[in-house]
């Protein structure tokens, strides 16, 4: 016989019955807690806790360091994202909204503009200076450009070179705008080709620019002067800007250019795109075109 | 360090992951709107200018 119940043929059932069960002792009490003593503090702190959620034991020291670790790294990789998020996009919608006010702000300028003095005088820095236009980057583009290059004014639109040429006027009309972020003025400078005109507004005229080159080939480099509708330079190389381009920065103006500088490539500050164009014809009335020369709705 | 903190929010879970949606955005926008504009031009990717 394999039963071990002995009991089995008698008809009994020995089975005792409790009234109830036992208490079992509360967690804290049955689990040991081998490393209380590396922090006591925190320890005691627990008891708090594992009252509310019993069961929950302390994991060595090693393991709560190296998930501290973890999470601080990938919080660490989540912040670095967002710096990106805000720098190419957050950075663009405040900048709409900046661009809207100045643009207000340089209609009411031009409104209440006393009649054009002979000689243009540049406004303060930090003020807006002109519109620009430039049809091969969009058929409305049009950004107001600031007296000033610090990044106060760079943020809020291109700036203009303190002291370097006003629009129309012989010498370099040089401007820095940023290539990613900001409004992204500038991000597609590299698509500008020879000939693209680059379209500046002031109060009262609109000066027409051209890119430096052979508009047929597409090659930069055929301006008998020498300067290249395009090129791309150290961050030192500072003759871009001066009154003739390339030449000395003291030097005579030559002609009448506009200069616009970048960061290159995209995303980086290692090098500046630079783009030459040269004044196309004189001034053209706003009084003759009010919505602006042909050149703007070229391209 | 996530986990200290979702112990400590009160309530049960639905309370928990409200409070902890409130929080994280919260971050975001000071992150967005004082630390990244505070930060971004005292680093080096933003030069567009010509310089010395």
């Amino acid at each position: 016989m394999t039963d071990a119940d002995p009991d089995r043929d008698l008809g009994l059932d020995r089975t005792q019955r409790w009234e109830r069960v036992p208490d079992l002792a509360p967690a804290r009490h049955r689990a040991p807690e081998p490393d209380v003593e590396w922090d006591q503090d925190d320890a005691e702190q627990d008891d708090a806790e594992q009252d509310a959620a019993p069961g929950r034991r302390r994991d060595p020291l090693w393991q709560v360091l190296a998930r501290g670790v973890g999470e601080l790294l990938v919080t660490a990789g989540l912040i670095v994202l967002l710096f990106v998020v805000y720098e190419v996009y957050v950075t663009d919608f405040l900048n709409g909204r900046q661009q809207n006010q100045l643009t207000d702000q340089i209609h009411q300028q031009w409104d209440d503009a006393p009649a054009p003095t002979a000689t243009p005088v540049a406004p303060p820095v930090g003020d807006p200076l002109a519109v620009l236009h430039i049809p091969r980057l969009g058929a409305d583009y049009a950004r107001v450009v600031l007296e000033g290059t610090d990044e106060d004014q760079l943020s809020q639109g291109p700036g203009h070179y303190v002291g370097t040429a006003l629009p129309g006027q012989p010498g370099n009309l040089a401007l820095a705008g940023h290539r990613v972020g900001k409004g992204s003025p500038f991000l597609d400078a590299d698509k500008l080709r020879p000939g693209d005109p680059i379209v500046v507004e002031t109060a009262d005229s609109w000066f027409v620019y051209r890119v430096l080159g052979d508009p047929a080939t597409g090659d930069y480099t055929t301006d008998p002067s020498g300067i290249p509708g395009q090129q791309i330079v150290r961050p030192t190389d500072v003759a871009v800007i001066s009154p003739t381009p390339g030449g000395a920065a003291a030097g005579a103006p030559t002609g009448s250019y506009l200069t616009l500088t970048t960061c290159h490539p995209k995303y980086s500050a290692r090098q500046r795109l630079i783009v030459h164009a040269v004044l196309d014809g004189g001034p053209i009335s706003k009084a003759d075109a009010p919505d602006g020369p042909p050149a703007l709705t070229e391209g | 360090m996530y986990g200290w903190i979702w112990r400590r929010l009160p309530g049960g879970t639905a309370s928990k992951a409200a409070i902890a949606l409130v929080l994280v955005l919260a971050v975001v926008a000071l992150l967005l709107f004082v630390v990244f504009p505070w930060v971004e031009p005292r680093l080096p990717f933003n030069d567009v200018t010509v310089d010395q």
